[in-house]
């Protein structure tokens, strides 16, 4: 195995009280693609969530090693800075900020906190216009305000934009398959491809196996009650397909 | 000191005037503190002023004695003692810092923010700089262009001596001095102001700005404007800075002026930054504002923009009587208030002429303990057909200890004018900020980006550098107000 990029161990969260998360190990090492997939209330969003930082999350028990750093003792924007990037599953709307604003003051935050120079507006839409590129998307959106008004399918290759903007070491991708067509699934799992590089690391959290014929794991997990019951490679995804998830709850309920 | 010298002299020669029993040592620069029909006279004796100034003047003093102070504003506030203010010349070099070191330094870390020069920061502090800087040379290559064109722009009281006829015609026309408390206190003791004159079709070539004007400096608590765009003219004037202002003064009683003739354009921007009081409510400016603008004549264009961030309690509504037929007026505000500052501000659109028509954008930010309103009048009078109002009024709050009011007052006497009110209120949501720190974007500039998201469309109405200012200012009055 190359280098680890995420170490879980043993990550056990709680939300206002109620624990959601009962144990989680999981490491990824640097370039692979993992997915966890889950039911409903398995605490799949509650891990991107205790991932990234948001607040209301109160971690019980465990640690979660980013690149060698302790990961839960940084601020959200800090995760940002070090490359955790989070797809979200509802992306937020941010009326009247221009798209093309959001994302300079994003990279720009993001380049400050590596050392590296500001971009100016210029040499931002430089850099933006090559990543449109390179997602084959139009510059249609760049000038709406954040995600108002946008589709579901528009946000979620906003998403895919922000990504592709904030070069992530590792990148959370909540649900990003829910809720889109066919085409837009598409378009979203190439833009995620175009991205997949050795140094990058994937965790895809799903409910639905689709999203994985268009993004090849390397391995899969499955969440049930706040834990990985079962991991194995995309086979496993397979089978979650055809059986469902019922044998797990069962599985967890007779534990 | 010659001038004040000279001024002592000619207040003596004028001998008699002081029979009321003027005792003050006239040799002080200063009148001494309270407010009585002597010092009405002595300041206008100090401007030299001729004498049917100084009957209005006393007029708007004896009616200010009999007048109540407004009680309907959504603000709280103990009685102000008038006895215990300076109304002309207040001593300052003594109470003024001597250098930057004695500033409060959180003061000179937003100057610094703002990118400010530290010349400026120096004025701005109000430390005693005796040396004319570069500002002075600025404005004169600039008075040089504008008078090319014919623009009168220079102090009221230089215009009171220079053009007489234009202010004795115009000064009080849209603000009479009985207006209200705060207005006819300012028509008693005004002490100076700006002046702008703009002859028949002229466009006034540049941006028309109090910072370019020799005398800005000392304009004092009663600052007096008077702007009058004759047919077919066209100016742009800036007011204020971004750079917060410390004044000694605690009351701010300002009056502005506008008129515009036949097809005129008169766009007045504002950027309002006075020392608002600190973290605890203590200290502060009360600005009690009175801006009216009268679309005198048809197809006249009055637009107001503000920004108000600064002051303890603001207290200011400008507005345009749309009398000219087809006159437009508009009002584009953004009021934050954080801490323990109040404003009750708004606008008055009183349509007289027919098919008037009128905007109103009001953006208000609360946050800490704050309390804003939003209070605007919009009255469609019986001649006024086909008329048509548009107000947008939204509210956003930041914690849960602030509020937002909003009071709107709407009187339609004409069946055929239009008048349309649209309020939101909301408040900037977990969700936002947790985005846009997942992207990278630190708490406060990510609560700066979303408010000045929230004001965009009154900012884009700002000229652009004033613009690009008014932005990092949103985000900097808004420091300390989340987590």
């Amino acid at each position: 195995m190359s280098d680890s990029m995420l170490k879980i161990q043993n990550l056990h969260a709680s939300v206002e009280g109620k624990p959601i998360l009962r144990g989680i190990d999981l490491e990824i090492a640097a370039g692979e693609v993992h997915a966890i997939m889950g039911p409903n209330g398995s605490g799949k969003s509650t891990l991107s969530y205790v991932l990234s930082g948001r607040e209301g999350y109160e971690i019980t028990e465990g640690s979660v090693t980013y690149k060698g750093k302790d990961l839960l003792a940084l601020e959200p924007e800090e995760r940002a800075g070090e490359g955790l990037f989070l797809a979200f599953q509802y992306p937020v709307e941010i009326p009247g900020v221009p798209n093309t604003t959001f994302l300079r003051e994003a990279v720009n935050a993001v380049r400050e906190y590596r050392g590296e120079e500001r971009y100016d507006a210029l040499k931002f839409m430089k850099v933006l216009r090559a990543r449109l590129k390179e997602l084959g998307m139009s510059d249609e959106f760049l000038k709406r305000a954040v995600n108002v008004g946008f589709s579901g399918g528009e946000k979620k290759r906003n998403e895919v934009l922000q990504m592709a903007c904030l070069e992530p070491s590792l990148a959370l991708l909540d649900e990003t398959d829910s809720g889109l067509d066919i085409d837009a699934l598409k378009a979203v799992a190439d833009g995620v491809n175009a991205l997949r590089s050795p140094d990058r690391s994937f965790l895809l959290i799903t409910h639905y196996q689709r999203l994985l014929g268009y993004i090849v794991p390397d391995k899969v997990h499955v969440l049930a009650r706040g834990r990985i019951v079962e991991s194995g490679g995309p086979e496993l995804a397979e089978k979650l397909e055809a059986g469902g998830y019922a044998g797990y709850l069962d599985e967890t309920e007779a534990a | 000191m010659a001038a004040s010298v000279e001024t002592v002299e000619k207040v003596k020669s004028l001998g008699e005037r002081y029979k009321y029993g003027w005792s003050t040592d006239l040799e002080m620069d200063t009148a001494p503190k309270g407010l009585s029909e002597d010092i009405v006279r002595f300041i206008s004796a100090r401007k030299q002023e001729p004498e049917w100034l100084l009957e209005w003047r006393l007029k708007a003093y004896r009616h200010w004695l009999e007048m109540p102070e407004p009680r309907w504003a959504k603000v709280d506030f103990p009685p102000i003692d008038y006895q215990e203010s300076y109304y002309y010349a207040a001593p300052k070099a003594k109470e003024g810092p001597k250098s930057l070191d004695e500033v409060d330094p959180k003061l000179l870390e937003t100057y610094e923010k703002l990118g400010i020069p530290l010349k400026e920061q120096e004025m701005l502090a109000g430390v005693a700089v005796d040396a004319v800087f570069d500002s002075v040379s600025v404005a004169t290559t600039f008075r040089k262009k504008l008078q090319e064109v014919g623009v009168i722009f220079c102090s009221i009281s230089e215009a009171v001596k220079d053009h007489p006829e234009l202010v004795k015609k115009y000064l009080g026309s849209v603000v009479p001095y009985a207006d209200n408390k705060h207005a006819c206190l300012n028509s008693a003791v005004f002490t100076d102001g700006s002046f702008v004159y703009i002859p028949k079709g002229v466009r006034c070539p540049m941006e028309l700005s109090t910072y370019f004007r020799i005398n800005a400096q000392n304009t004092g608590q009663f600052e007096r404007t008077l702007i009058v765009a004759d047919a077919g003219a066209y100016v742009s004037y800036l007011e204020g800075c971004t750079a917060p202002q410390r004044d000694e003064n605690q009351l701010h009683a300002a009056v502005v002026e506008l008129v515009a003739l036949d097809d005129a354009e008169i766009k007045y921007s504002t950027v309002q930054n006075w020392y608002p009081g600190d973290e605890e409510g203590r200290g502060g400016i009360y600005n009690f504002v009175t801006k009216r603008g009268l679309c005198a004549g048809r197809n006249s264009k009055i637009s107001w923009t503000q920004v108000e961030t600064g002051s303890a309690i603001t207290w200011k509504y400008p507005s345009c009587i749309l009398k000219g037929d087809n006159s437009v007026g508009e009002f584009y505000s953004i009021a934050i208030t954080n801490n323990f500052q109040q404003a009750d501000t708004g606008t008055k659109m009183i349509h007289l002429g027919r098919n008037t028509r009128s905007r109103i954008i009001s953006k208000g930010i609360s946050a800490g303990r704050a309390n804003q309103t939003y209070r605007g009048l919009v009255r469609m009078g019986p001649r006024a057909a086909n008329a048509r109002n548009h107000t947008q009024c939204d509210s956003l709050l930041i914690g849960d200890r602030c509020g937002a009011h909003t009071v709107p007052y709407i009187e339609n006497r004409n069946r055929t004018a239009q008048v349309e009110h649209e309020a939101t209120t909301s408040r900037i949501s977990e969700d936002q900020l947790f985005y846009c720190r997942q992207r990278g974007i630190g708490q406060e500039a990510a609560v700066a980006l979303v408010v000045n998201g929230f004001c965009r469309e009154v900012l884009q109405q700002l000229p652009m550098e004033f613009a690009v200012e008014a932005q990092k200012l949103v985000g900097i009055s808004l420091e300390g107000s989340v987590g």
